[in-house]
Order: structure tokens, then sequence, then C-alpha cells
């Protein structure tokens, strides 16, 4: 499909912006999604082997169930969930289980995953089709999702099955679908909403349905209208759906803020969407979500952009779990120049990554190539107390407060200026003068903080 | 391909504000300053800046050196701190006096804290206050301040319009009209024995006092005011240029609306209800008089602004904002020097911490315990 004028579509926004709903604070970067916005999802040809991460989601790292020299299919279940919070992996080509190793991950350190080698050949376990899958039993639906090893495709993979068993107490009026991707140059949400917008709206019906959900929500950035009028166009005969234009202000797509937006109900500090009724989806999510109920297909693809400004082709790519980093960037004609940092995800709160060898995960939204130029890093000086950091802060949290006290290892101070309540978004990183690694600070101090708490335990 | 490519935390992007970018557009903001004060004082407005910038420059280099840190002078937070200070000096003052302010304000106001982002009160500021402190006859005095070459009095007030025969009628009250800034004009009419003094009988003397004060805030007077036809410190004469400036910071972000906001608000509603006369009652010129009055344009988006000492939470900067709104009231209205700008922002400035730590905001989506 192709594209209408981007400035077009911009100027259409900014004309909309004064009623367009937001959130408090936060950042406006340039959004950078030209590269990739026009590029259709194309397959990806199949990888000649793919490595699994047992540790591609929020808690236990899942147990392989399969040893070198097994043969797999694709689909075929090759590691188990360990415990309640966690989920299955499954194979994402057919071949041999090659290794089960430490190999490098797509978050920037390394985990224990299964290599596979292909045959070639992609057989699949075989698939059914329930094409009244909305009769499915709410419970049948969660089991499929479960089964098919779905965590939040949105970046931090929390286990979707876990989401949708909220205990009895916590009765869910509203579900919201994240389509915002605020992240800069990710548009992999955007072709997905675009080009299988009936199959994300069949993945929020089977959400609301799970939950009991009176309401259904799909959150999206005006900088992507496309998307709104495509959403709107299915969505406009049914009063439970809501498709809400939201202000291009980062981090929009963070859950807090996106509910903030969308319902005007504030999350409390420290607890979940479900304190006050919300249980909040990625879209890539809700896809999944629909191919695992429907066709009970296990999720070993998703939409991936390559982009950023030293990729010959930037592309949205469907390509299977697995598949290394350098083999994406190959499909995309290689690079114009060598990169100044390659980052796994988006700009704002990705991982730079020291190669190309590590895989992409479920949650890898995108691949981000930044030149020598853009990647520069600025040296860190001393605060000036200048204050943007507080002023930009959707947390409404002192970084910088929070930043000098873990500095000078004042624990108690960083806790009274929201140590605990950061969700790492960058905003204050970004708009420092000073550029002082305010993110980093922070974290040191979340993960001393973490280790001082189980100390005493 | 490189072997390994540079791993760094997120963010990756960076809106690529620097701090000499904040530094130097702050010293963008405040040329029309300089540019009315050269208009109005001649060139020697220029040369004392330049002196005082040149001062403030080279002390930071050199202790900078001293220190064994980097020098960093280019980043132009020196070249503001020597720009401020001499803004607030007058124009015929003696060409040492910025460059001693200068030395104090960078050596003692800043460098011993350990330089930028650590001083706990306004170095420009306590360089001022080290001038006004050791040479109190160059700070104030009525009569050595200059008058700009495009008026005829220091207070802006046209005699005539309080008396056409002001000369003839009061000489005191003549001397006074002209030879004072506003500030000096107002803070003089609180004397009541003074101005009992001002023509011959008592009942006169006091008439002539109502009639200096509404000439005091009388449309012509506050347009002299608002343009620059007084007498006064360098930087601080014209507020048509010093809003200029702020709008410009407040435009590129430089600065918050919150801190010049409720300064000046509080200024506003404090002297309209006690900066008047007894006998002359409310009138909206009044705050308006205090407002264009003195260093509280140049202090209220150039100086209580200053970032390192001024508080972080949103909340602090409204306290702190209106705590300097009360103090220059206070100072202006009962205290003994005319003008109270500088002495509440220093005062204001050392509350700083403690401000923080008691406005300190609820984290979104907190609620009381």
């Amino acid at each position: 499909m192709e594209r209408k004028n981007v400035f077009g579509s911009f100027r259409a926004a900014m004309g909309a912006s004064m009623r367009l709903k937001t959130f408090p604070g936060g950042v406006h970067p340039h959004d950078h999604k030209h590269f990739s916005a026009s590029a259709p999802i194309e397959v990806m040809p199949l990888p000649k082997r793919v490595v699994i991460p047992m540790s591609q989601h929020i808690g236990a790292p899942s147990t392989p169930v399969v040893k070198v020299g097994d043969e797999v299919k694709t689909g075929q279940k090759i590691a188990d969930a360990k415990g309640f919070v966690s989920i299955p992996q499954h194979a994402t080509i057919s071949g041999k289980v090659s290794k089960i190793d430490v190999f490098p991950h797509p978050a920037g350190a390394s985990s224990v995953s299964i290599e596979i080698t292909g045959d070639g050949l992609d057989s699949w376990v075989e698939l059914s089709d329930d094409p009244n899958f909305m009769d499915l039993s709410a419970e049948e639906m969660k089991n499929r999702i479960g089964e098919a090893g779905i965590c939040g495709m949105g970046g931090a993979g929390f286990p979707t099955f876990v989401k949708l068993s909220p205990p009895a107490d916590k009765p869910i009026d509203t579900v919201i679908l994240n389509g915002v991707e605020c992240e800069p140059y990710l548009t992999a949400d955007d072709r997905l909403m675009l080009e299988r917008t009936q199959e994300v709206v069949s993945g929020l019906k089977i959400l609301m349905k799970i939950l009991g959900a009176k309401q259904g929500i799909i959150g999206i950035e005006a900088n992507k209208p496309d998307d709104i009028a495509a959403m709107k166009k299915i969505l406009a005969s049914e009063s439970q759906f809501r498709v809400v234009p939201l202000k291009l202000q980062y981090p929009q797509g963070a859950e807090k803020q996106l509910i903030y937006a969308a319902t005007r109900r504030k999350v409390p500090a420290g607890g979940l969407p479900m304190a006050v009724g919300v249980v909040v989806q990625n879209v890539a999510t809700a896809f999944a979500m629909y191919e695992a109920v429907r066709y009970q297909k296990p999720l070993v693809e998703r939409i991936i952009s390559v982009t950023g400004s030293v990729v010959q082709t930037p592309k949205n790519l469907q390509a299977r779990i697995g598949t290394p980093f350098s083999e994406l960037v190959q499909f995309c004609g290689g690079t114009k120049e060598d990169p100044g940092k390659i980052i796994s995800g988006g700009p704002m709160m990705g991982f730079a990554l020291p190669s190309l060898e590590a895989p992409m995960a479920k949650g890898s939204s995108g691949l981000v190539l930044l030149s020598e130029a853009e990647a520069v890093s600025l040296e860190e000086r001393n605060c000036l107390r200048c204050a943007r950091c507080v002023d930009v802060c959707p947390m409404n949290l002192l970084p910088s407060m929070i930043a000098q006290a873990v500095k000078a290892g004042a624990m108690d101070i960083a806790l009274k200026a929201g140590l605990e309540d950061c969700m790492k978004c960058g905003s204050c990183a970004y708009v420092c003068p000073a550029h002082i690694r305010l993110v980093q600070w922070i974290d040191t101090g979340k993960i001393r903080h973490a280790e001082t708490l189980r100390g005493k335990k | 391909m490189k072997e390994r490519y540079t791993v760094s935390p997120a963010p990756h992007l960076h809106d690529r504000t620097n701090i000499p970018n904040v530094m130097w557009n702050v010293v963008l903001a405040l040329l029309p300053a300089l540019g009315f004060a050269v208009y109005y004082w001649g060139w020697r407005s220029l040369w004392l800046t330049l002196l005082g910038i040149l001062a403030a420059v080279g002390t930071e280099a050199l202790i900078q050196w001293l220190r064994k840190v980097p020098i960093r002078i280019s980043d132009g937070s020196a070249v503001l701190t020597g720009m401020l200070l001499t803004f607030n000096i007058s124009a015929a003052s003696p060409w040492w006096l910025p460059v001693v302010g200068s030395v104090f304000a960078i050596a003692i106001g800043k460098q011993v804290f350990g330089g930028l982002g650590n001083n706990p009160v306004n170095p420009a500021l306590l360089g001022r206050a080290f001038l006004l402190a050791s040479w109190p006859s160059l700070m104030t005095g009525i009569q050595t301040w200059k008058l700009p070459k495009t008026t005829a009095v220091m207070s802006g007030i046209d005699p005539r319009i309080v008396d056409p025969n002001l000369q003839a009628v009061s000489a005191k009250a003549y001397d006074l009209v002209t030879g004072a800034t506003p500030l000096n004009v107002a803070q003089t009419l609180r004397d009541s024995e003074f101005v009992s003094t001002l023509a011959a009988t008592k009942e006169a003397s006091l008439d002539l006092g109502n009639r200096i004060f509404n000439g005091m805030i009388d449309l012509g007077t506050l347009k002299n005011l608002f343009w620059g036809q007084i007498g006064g410190c360098i930087g601080e004469v014209s507020v048509f240029a010093l809003l200029l400036g702020a709008v410009y910071l407040l435009w590129r972000r430089i600065i918050e609306w919150r801190i010049p906001f409720f300064y000046l608000l509080t200024v506003f509603v404090l002297t309209f209800l006690f900066g008047g006369m007894a006998g002359t009652g409310f009138s909206l010129s009044v705050p308006i008089f205090h407002l264009f009055a003195g260093g509280l344009m140049l202090g209220a988006f150039f100086m209580a602004t200053d970032y390192t000492t001024s508080p972080l939470t949103k909340n602090g900067r409204i306290i702190y904002a209106i705590g300097c709104g009360v103090l220059t009231v206070i100072i202006r209205l009962v205290g003994g020097y005319p003008e109270g700008v500088s002495y509440s922002i220093l005062f204001m400035n050392v509350m700083t911490p403690l401000l923080d730590m008691i406005t300190r905001p609820k984290a979104f989506g907190k609620v009381k315990k």
C-alpha cells in the first residue's frame, strides 16, 4: 500500500494537535519514521540458522526440552515455561538442534539459547483453523495464548498469559491496544495496523472476551493518520470501541501515560494497570494472540523495522524469531557506510549492541543503525540544576537529584526523589544540557537498591 | 564493518543542547539591554562591560588552571557572570569597579565552591553585594550616576508636571526630581521628616510630596521608565530591552515561566496594596512603577532564574519567586535601601536547598498516605 505524502499527513496531525489527548511531561524528538514508514511489510527469506534465547521475557528463563541433534519442525515446542511468570519457546524454522549454549542476546548481555540449523524445508507442526474462534471459551483462548509462548511484544516482554489472569477482586472494564509506537524510527506497529487491521482488531476482541471488558480502545499517535483512519473504518459501527488519536509526544506509549491519555485514569505509583481496571497490550501482541487463538499458531515470527540513516533500504520485515540481526541488515541491502551505533529496539530505550551477532527476539520491534555523526558521544559535565529533567519527567520525579544521590551513595535521598517510580524512558537524559547519563545513574541506583532489598530478606 | 561498536546506555538520541548553547543564548538575550546602554550613555558602558567580562573570564581561566581542571572559558558562563555584574553598576563608574567585582564574583562566588553548578548563590549578585558594601557611594551615589544623553532628569519625572515653577517653588524638590533615580525618589518620599521640609509650610510640603509621588506614577514617567529615559545601572535601565531578551529566553525555553511570573506578580500585588502614600489612594500605576523601576526586570528574568541557585522543583520555584517578591517589596517600602532585588534574590538563593527538600513532588499516580 503506497503511503500518502508524509508532510501532508504531518501537517494534518499538527492541525489536530490542539484536540489530541496526551499526558503531562515528556519530550518531542524528531520521529525519523520517514525512513521506513512507507515500506510495506516484506517476508524475510528463511534464515539458515536461528538462535532462540531462553530469556525473551520478564520472568524465569524457559527450560529446554530438546537435545542437541534433535530434529524439530517449525512451531514445535523446544522449551517449557518455568513457573507461572514464564513462557514456552518454539522452533521458528525446521531443522536440527545444533547447539544449546550461551549466545549474544538482543538486550545486550548473553543468555542460554537454542541454535537450530535449518533444513530449508520449513515443515510446520500441524496448525488448525477455527473460523468461529470468537465462540471459543475464554479459558480455551487463554490456554492457546499461553501455549503459543506470547509475551508483550512492545519491548517489556511480560508474559501475556499472566496479564490475562487478573485476580478476581480486580475486574477489568477496559482493554487498551497500544498502537502508539512513540519510539523514533520504528514503524513495525504502524505497518501492522495498516496491513493487518482486521487481525489486530480480532486480537482486541479476543482480549476483551477473555477479560470480560466492556470497552476497547486503540491508542495511536497522530503521525499515523492512515492507521487511525483504517481502524476507525472497521470499528465505526461498534459502540464499545474507541480509536484515540494521541499527540506526538514521547513517551506517549508508556503504559501509565497511555492509560492516562486515553482514559484520564492514573495508575497508582508502584501499581499495575489492573488497579484502575485496565489491561494494555501492544498491537503486535494482539496480532500474535489472534493467530494463536484462531490457528493455534505459536509465536515464531514478528514484524521488525530495520531502519536508520545508514541502512541501504530500510524495511519492515516479517521475520522469524531468532534470525541474526546481521542477516536482516544484509536483506536490506547492507549499509551505506559503517554505522556509528547499532541499536536493538528504539533509540530512546533500546540497547546499543557491540555487533550484529545477536538474534531478534519476540520483543524486537526494531533494529536501528545510526551513523557516526548521529551516534556521537557527548561529554558528561557538572549538573547545572537547570531542572529541564524535572520539567520533562512524565513520572513527576527529580531525575537529577536521584542521579546525584546515587553518585554520592545517598540511597535514602535517591528513593525520596523517586528512584523506584522511574521507568527509564530517557526523557531526562534526552534534554540534559550537561549530558549527564541520568538513566544510567538511575539504573545503577535501582540495581543497588534491589541488592539491598535482597540482602535484607 | 568494525569488530566492535560503541555500547552506551539509552537514550541514544539527544536534543543536542549543551551548556555553551544555554549560556551564549542568555548573553545574546542581554545584548538589547547593552545596546540601549550604549545608546543612552555612550561607548563607556560597552568598555566597562567588556572589562567586566574580561576580568571574569581571566579569573575563571586562571583558577581552572590552578585547580588543574579543564579550562572551559568558551562555555560562556564566565562571560555571562561578568556581563551581569557590570550590568549592575553605573556607566559613570571607574574602570576598575567592574574588574574588582568580576574577580570577586568568579573567585569567591563560584570557583571556591567547585565552579559551574556548585555555587550556592548567584556569583554576579554576590559580586554586586561585595561592591555595594565596599564602595557604597559608587554603587548608590545619586550624584555620581550618569544621566542618559537623551533625557534631562535622572528620575524620569518631568519637573513641570510636579509644578510649572518647581525650581523656584522648592529647590530641594527640584534637586530630588532631577538628581535621584526613580527608586531613590520613592525612598526619599517615605522620609516624612524630609518631606515636611520641602516647602515653606508643612501643608505645602505635604502637598508637594504628594505631587512628586503623582509625578512618579504619571504615565509620562512610566513611559520614560519603560524605554529607559532615566538614570540607573548599565543593564537595568530599559524595561523594553530586557523584555525583548526575556521573551527570547522564554521562547527558546532557556528559562521557565514560573520564577519571573510569580516574582513579578508578587511585587505587583504587594506594591498595589502597600506602595501608595498616605492620601494618594490606590492606583494601578503604583505597581507598574515598581515593576519598571530599578533592577526588577533584570533580576526577575536574568538573575532569579539562574539555574544553579534556584529550586529544582516546580513548587519550590513558586515559593522561591514569591519569597523574592516579598523581600524586594519589604526592602523597597520599609528597608534602608532604595532597591531590594539583589538582596532578596541572594537570600532566596540560600533557601533553595531547603525549598527543594520540602517541595519534593509526588510521583505520577502517588496518593497521599
